[in-house]
């Protein structure tokens, strides 16, 4: 019998003493607990990116990654989920215990991905690098001293003999765009810094030809198509206001004094690093439109060079490090939509490589028409939100403010304030509290703002110019750009703009916006000019259609619909919580209380003639 | 069954279902028109519609079960009833309310459980049955779902004439729910009698054996 008992136990004991020992040397397998990525999800849902991972980073059809989407690639995997060890250094997303490894151990799969592809994000770099065929560094006909900006792109244009072709038929080159739906040449009447004409060299400061001289240019020649600006990789090239845009290969000493030195360029070093353009390159013109950082558009300035995802969910820098480029894809040097053609609504929805063009300027070219889907926080009304893409564009909701990220953008410029000199007779700048320039002799006063509310407007896309020349009633703000759209364009949507307003100058004879001359070594305008001038108000709107910000930040419902809030100005729409009819409701309201006074009243009586029955029974 | 009892037991339930969602509603609803600010705009939308899809489930199954017991009216030929022909009694309800009551004179009216309601009340629940009710429903659907079937624009004209009905048919509603409550609340054989009759059934609970 104790025999037996001892068997019994010895049943027990083995199994759970083997099970133990197993668990022990990791022989049984937990559930997987693995590091959570960056950011609120995965490009896909997660369940169909647990399932369908291997055919999204590698297509049975071979090509590299599904759908062409960004993050749809293993480095795009990568990049979100490494995690850093204490002292900051990647972790192999397939080392013990991170995401990959994690779940492969657990369900017995083995990751056959890293024996050639990279495993952290520095390694993802180095075979970015790798992946281009051509090092420019090696080119001989690079290494030469040029002597001129105009020698580089003529080395470029040895092998890229196309390039300047392509580039001379975009908007980037012309300075001038035809509207092809209505015909109309825009340029020239550059925003509120007054009506250009006679400085064009400093435009060349950012329009991209060189060789302007005399007031000339010359359009057709390839040569005269600056690279550099776009595809410099170092950070050293700049063009120089001063000399219409040329890079200074001297170092030049400024006319003022010591303060602003044009370092030189070395154009041999930057032509051997050239690249794909990166905020930096595509920055250095668009963030500084108008002469400053961030003055010009409000959604486009220096702080979009390394983001938080909070300024720019794409952009940001923790988050899904977009570059310009991720969005605007140039084919052939040539981008679309561009700001002077673009939709105001989007009609063809998600584009997929291969199959439509490759542009993905719009949101709805990667998140389709109805981008809101169900989630405990709007469990009812994601339908509702999806219904609104029809009439109002995502920008509105998801820029909540702009010139958020730390610079202030300029909202006002008064130029009849030009000119007073300081106490010494010397030009004068008045700065805010900040060191912010508010007056200066040359330009007038001036106002910036920072984490701005945008004003909202219909909009169908077509913006008009108004055009130099046309006459003006000084009675009224001049509007120097003009859109249409109303609740029944089936184009229009309601957008957010940003909205510069200026004290321009006029020429009160012919009543005409005035030529001013600002810039350059010539004495004059050289435009007709009847002798006396005026200042007249001016507006001008500009689409914000940068620094889309995280879902936590965009709109609330109720920032619209309520009677005092943010499209107070929006006609044509019923909008529940705005609008109401004030007669019902007054008459509604009146009803209520009739209704509430009445059985008061009823009730009063009834207690009056209960207490008189019971004093007179 | 109870020969006493005054409410069945599904009837408490629509009644007080009812009571909650259509005060919900009336508070959310009031909310998204900007009237008060309770809620945010979002979470009174959201409420709204859910409180509209359970009224809308509630009013299914009552449906369901007034066909099946047969005690509404409106199903079951009964529904003439419910419309107050007899003007002399009309008269002598609205004597009721206007005169007796504050003399304490004598109900007129004798309630029976095929007659819960004296004339004045069919004729309110009737209006509010033919009237406001299919008024509020119908114009919610078409509010709610205006961008499906208003495509091209139409919806979108409309909508403010929708809305408007829709509000109008909130207030009367309103105003529905205050006559009511005075009356639900203050008048009765016994103090608070219709309460405690639509909460336990009966109205008084030591007089509920049968006779």
């Amino acid at each position: 019998m104790r025999r037996l008992l001892l068997f019994a136990l010895l049943l027990i004991v083995a199994p759970t003493v083997a099970f133990a020992t197993d668990v022990a040397a990791g022989g049984w397998t937990p559930r997987p607990v693995f590091p959570k990525g960056q950011g609120d999800h995965c490009v896909e849902p997660t369940e169909v990116m647990r399932r369908l991972h291997g055919e999204i980073v590698r297509p049975p059809d071979g090509t590299p990654s599904s759908r062409g989407l960004p993050h749809h690639d293993l480095a795009g995997c990568v990049a979100c989920h490494a995690q850093r060890d204490k002292n900051g250094a990647y972790i192999p997303v397939n080392a013990k215990g991170q995401f990959c490894e994690s779940c492969h151990r657990f369900s017995a799969v083995s990751i056959n991905c890293f024996s050639c592809h990279a495993s952290t994000p520095e390694e993802s770099a180095a075979e970015d690098m790798g992946a281009v065929t051509a090092d420019h560094s090696k080119f001989e006909i690079l290494k030469q001293p040029f002597a001129s900006v105009s020698d580089v792109p003529a080395a470029c244009l040895t092998c890229h003999t196309e390039a300047g072709k392509q580039l001379r038929a975009t908007d980037h080159w012309a300075w001038s765009v035809i509207n092809p739906r209505t015909g109309q040449a825009l340029g020239l009447l550059h925003t509120f810094n007054m009506v250009f004409g006679s400085d064009q060299a400093q435009c060349a400061d950012c329009h991209i030809g060189n060789e302007w001289k005399n007031g000339r240019f010359d359009f057709t020649s390839d040569k005269n198509v600056d690279c550099l600006v776009c595809h410099d990789t170092t950070g050293a090239y700049k063009r120089f206001s001063a000399d219409a845009g040329k890079s200074p290969f001297k170092t030049i000493e400024s006319s003022k004094g010591g303060a602003d030195v044009q370092e030189a360029v070395n154009l041999s070093f930057v032509a051997q690093h050239v690249g794909k353009t990166s905020r930096e390159t595509c920055g250095s013109c668009h963030f500084n439109a108008d002469g400053g950082d961030g003055l010009k558009h409000g959604d486009l300035d220096a702080s979009l060079e390394n983001p938080k995802r909070t300024l720019d969910i794409h952009m940001g820098v923790d988050g899904l490090n977009f570059t310009c480029s991720t969005c605007h894809v140039a084919e052939g040097h040539v981008f679309t939509p561009t700001f002077y053609t673009m939709a105001a609504k989007e009609t063809h929805g998600i584009n997929v490589p291969g199959h439509d063009n490759s542009s993905r300027a719009t949101c709805e070219s990667c998140h389709g028409f109805k981008p809101h889907r169900p989630s405990p926080h709007k469990p009812a009304i994601y339908a509702k939100l999806n219904e609104h893409t029809e009439k109002v564009a995502c920008e509105t909701c998801h820029i909540p403010s702009y010139a958020r990220g730390g610079v202030p953008t300029k909202t006002a410029v008064d130029w009849s304030t030009a000119g007073k000199k300081g106490p010494d007779v010397k030009p004068l700048q008045i700065d805010d509290s900040q060191g912010r320039a508010i007056y200066t002799t040359e330009t007038g006063g001036s106002t910036r703002g920072e984490n701005l509310i945008p004003h909202y407007a219909w909009f169908d896309g077509e913006i008009r110019y108004a055009r130099l020349g046309e006459r003006i009633d000084p009675g009224k703000p001049v509007a120097l750009n003009t859109f249409e759209g109303s609740a029944m364009d089936p184009n229009a949507r309601v957008w957010p703009f940003k909205v510069m307003r200026g004290k321009l100058p006029y020429d009160a004879g012919k009543r005409t916006l005035a030529v001013a001359h600002l810039f350059g070594d010539d004495d004059a305008a050289g435009a007709d000019y009847s002798g006396a001038h005026g200042f007249v108000d001016a507006t001008m709107s500009l689409p914000l259609a940068h620094t889309v910000a995280p879902i936590e930040q965009a709109l609330q419902c109720g920032d619209c619909h309520r009677s005092d809030g943010r499209l107070a100005g929006i006609n044509g729409v019923y909008m529940p919580g705005r609008d109401r009819n004030h007669p019902l409701d007054w008459l509604g309201w009146l009803g209520v209380g009739a209704a509430v006074a009445g059985v008061s009243a009823h009730g009063v009586a009834r207690v009056a003639f209960a207490r008189r029955r019971r004093q007179n029974p | 069954m109870n020969p006493d009892m005054r409410f069945q037991r599904l009837e408490r339930f629509w009644h007080w279902a009812q009571a909650t969602l259509i005060i919900s509603l009336l508070i959310t609803g009031f909310n998204v028109h900007d009237s008060i600010r309770l809620f945010s705009f979002a979470r009174a939308a959201q409420y709204h519609i859910i409180l509209a899809w359970a009224l809308t489930v509630l009013w299914v199954f009552a449906i369901f079960w007034h066909m099946v017991t047969g005690v509404w009216p409106m199903l079951t030929g009964k529904w003439r009833q419910s419309i107050p022909s007899r003007g002399s009694q009309i008269m002598a309800m609205l004597h009721f309310y206007a005169i007796d009551i504050f003399l304490a004179g004598g109900h007129p009216f004798h309630r029976t459980r095929q007659q819960k309601h004296n004339l004045p009340q069919r004729a309110t629940y009737l209006t509010l049955n033919i009237g406001i009710v299919p008024v509020i429903w119908t114009s919610g659907w078409l509010y709610l779902f205006y961008d499906s079937w208003g495509a091209g624009g139409l919806g979108q004209r409309y909508l403010g004439a929708i809305a408007m009905v829709h509000t109008a048919a909130a207030f009367a509603i309103l105003v529905f729910l205050v006559v009511h409550l005075y009356l639900a609340f203050t008048v009765s054989d016994t103090p608070l009698g219709n309460l405690k009759a639509m909460i336990t059934g009966y109205e008084e609970e030591e007089n509920a054996q049968p006779h």
